[in-house]
């Protein structure tokens, strides 16, 4: 079984939001940029894990700068065999899953691994995308995954509850909580990840979607008010009048 | 259910000067520490215990002798990734970090750098995967700053020596499977000698009723009689330069390792002082706050500073014992000083196990005094740049 894991680098989730360029750029200054987290945590976890259990190798891509050296390292150290960068500064999801697919028609696999969403834009775009320009499957915030053959079963959240799907391979998924624990890589590890093979691939021309015309942070929350429990008429004005919830 | 919220302080962007791989050790430590060791170490403090349990974890994250060569188990890695490894360890608890300097510098250092191919070997690989652990003996009761007057001394008698004496505030002794220990043979020379439990004579007993250190084990040594082999004689070095020279390495890792203790206290009060509501206001708006959170970063901005740049000097091989005695000596008074004014800012919640400040205050206590006290290395810079010697 051939795995293929989606990474990709977001702020850690500590970093202080600024803009600059009239707030047309993120600040990427002083940011500590990590693995997304559900892209490591549970898609590239559990490729490792089913890899585990019954053989093959799990590559994972990312599409980035040299910049994104580092968080590739973390997945090699983590477990991946291999590594590709498609040498490019992320635009839009479509750009990325583009990339990918293109990448995915040229080299098979059996099984591709996003994360839900990525932590900065939020979008959950990729996996869909990525699916779409393959004319595959897609099974969305899959919070487990069990392998027989060329069948995947798969829970995933859905609204108050969860279902069960079965897909065959080749499909793209995207990892929910739930999918698998995070890994600590061991020394053993960052130790193999320094001669892992990291191909870079040169971009894929494609058509530019959009954008970005101007960011801004959301208004700061104000402080707790508390009431006395005494005194609802104050608490039902104040929802009514400040909150405007009722 | 706790939650270590810790963020190093990086004031003067010194990680630039760090390689994305020194980066990745350093969250992978961390990311190992705020995951197995930060929610119990109270626990165990306060009970007196050593957390034997996180073991295979250190071996794992590499903090078992992780400059010594992949070819006896080692990662190979250089020195600044040694003192990240043991400032990550340290920001916990000095007494964890401490069973990794032990088991690095004071057992596997001497074994790979004095020890014989065999003994290479045989101990190195099990020590690195914390398949075994070493302690190491060179003070005793009546001899601590000044360890050429030893009196544990060894006898030869036929293919083993018979080696008779005690050691004292041994750390991991009362669990250690190994133990290298510095005795005096015949000649009156200081040889290093790797001494098993289960030789008959040789006990460790532990020591009770600590007020620092407390989730680490500590004890002694004691020979009565102990027949080793003289095969665990290490052959390559004679006189006190073999344990002073362990002493080197293991400095070197408390001089980064103090420090994680002084920015886990200033992490900690920096927050604190940011929730903490008196008169209206976060008690970080107040002045004499702000100075004491001022200077605390000072002192540990200046710290990394000089930690980082002894690194580089120890990877080129030019780091002098004198400038590991410096680093050690500023990193533990900065930590001290910083733990105590974190200790303020803190309120009355310094004083209890919420917070890890006391438990950092108590800890560096023993980080001044041993592996040579503060005053001890102000003599060694004090002769380093006079020349003259103030010990005599």
């Amino acid at each position: 079984m051939k795995f293929l894991v989606c990474i990709s680098k977001a702020p850690d989730t500590t970093t202080k939001i600024a803009f600059t360029d009239n707030n047309t750029k993120f600040n990427n200054d002083k940011v500590v940029f990590i693995v997304n987290p559900y892209d490591e945590w549970y898609a590239l976890v559990r490729a490792l894990e089913l890899k585990e259990k019954l053989g093959g190798t799990v590559t994972v891509i990312n599409v980035g700068a040299t910049d994104c050296d580092a968080i590739i390292r973390k997945a090699l150290a983590i477990g991946a065999d291999d590594a590709v960068r498609i040498d490019a500064e992320p635009i839009d999801a479509m750009f990325v899953a583009k990339q990918i697919a293109q990448y995915v028609k040229a080299n098979a696999y059996d099984l591709v691994l996003c994360g839900k969403e990525t932590i900065d834009y939020n979008g959950s775009e990729v996996g869909g995308m990525i699916a779409g320009l393959l004319d595959w499957g897609y099974v969305s915030l899959a919070s487990s995954l069990e392998l027989n053959g060329d069948l995947a079963t798969l829970n995933r959240e859905i609204a108050g509850g969860y279902e069960t799907v079965v897909v065959k391979t080749p499909f793209v998924l995207s990892a929910a909580k739930g999918m698998a624990e995070a890994r600590i890589p061991n020394m053993r590890g960052i130790m193999a990840a320094r001669t892992k093979p990291v191909a870079v691939v040169p971009v894929f021309a494609c058509e530019n979607y959009t954008t970005i015309l101007s960011y801004e942070l959301p208004k700061e929350k104000t402080g707790v008010k508390l009431v006395s429990p005494d005194n609802v008429d104050e608490l039902v004005s104040l929802l009514h009048n400040e909150a405007k919830v009722i | 259910m706790y939650k270590d919220q810790y963020q190093h302080p990086d004031y003067y962007l010194l990680d630039e000067f760090l390689t994305d791989e020194h980066k990745l050790i350093r969250d992978t430590a961390r990311a190992w520490v705020k995951e197995n060791c930060s929610p119990i170490i109270e626990d165990y403090a306060q009970r007196a215990e050593f957390p034997k349990h996180l073991i295979p974890g250190l071996a794992e994250i590499g903090a078992f002798g992780p400059t010594i060569p992949v070819e006896y188990g080692g990662a190979g890695l250089d020195y600044i990734s040694y003192g990240i490894i043991m400032q990550e360890l340290e920001r916990c608890d000095s007494g964890i970090r401490s069973t990794a300097s032990v088991q690095g510098s004071l057992v596997m250092y001497p074994i790979y750098a004095f020890g014989s191919e065999d003994q290479k070997n045989k101990y190195l690989p099990k020590l690195a995967k914390g398949e075994l652990m070493g302690c190491f003996g060179l003070t005793e009761p009546d001899h601590g700053s000044d360890p050429s007057s030893m009196i544990t001394n060894f006898k030869s008698q036929n293919d083993h020596v018979i080696l008779n004496g005690a050691k004292m505030w041994i750390s991991n002794s009362p669990f250690a499977d190994i133990a290298v220990v510095w005795a005096k043979d015949e000649q009156g020379d200081i040889r290093g000698l790797i001494v098993e439990r289960g030789m008959p004579g040789f006990t460790t007993p532990e020591t009770h009723g600590k007020w620092s250190l407390r989730a680490s084990a500590t004890g002694e040594l004691v020979f009565d009689n102990v027949k080793v082999p003289k095969e665990n004689i290490l052959p390559n070095v004679k006189g006190l330069k073999g344990p002073l020279s362990c002493l080197s390495s293991a400095r070197y890792g408390i001089a980064w390792g103090a420090l994680g203790a002084a920015m886990d206290c200033y992490d900690s009060a920096l927050r604190y002082s940011q929730q903490r509501i008196q008169f209206g206001k976060p008690i970080g708006g107040f002045q004499l706050t702000q100075k004491k959170l001022a200077e605390m970063i000072t002192e540990i901005t200046k710290g990394q500073l000089l930690v980082w740049r002894l690194g580089v000097l120890k990877n080129d091989n030019r780091a002098t014992p004198a400038q590991i005695s410096m680093a050690k000596r500023n990193s533990v008074e900065t930590a001290l000083n910083v733990s105590r004014e974190a200790r303020q800012i803190h309120g009355g919640m310094g004083i209890t196990g919420e917070y890890s400040i006391m438990r950092h205050m108590m800890n560096l206590e023993s980080v001044v005094t041993y592996e040579g006290t503060h005053d001890i290395h102000l003599l060694i810079t004090g002769m380093d740049v006079t020349g003259i010697n103030a010990f005599k």
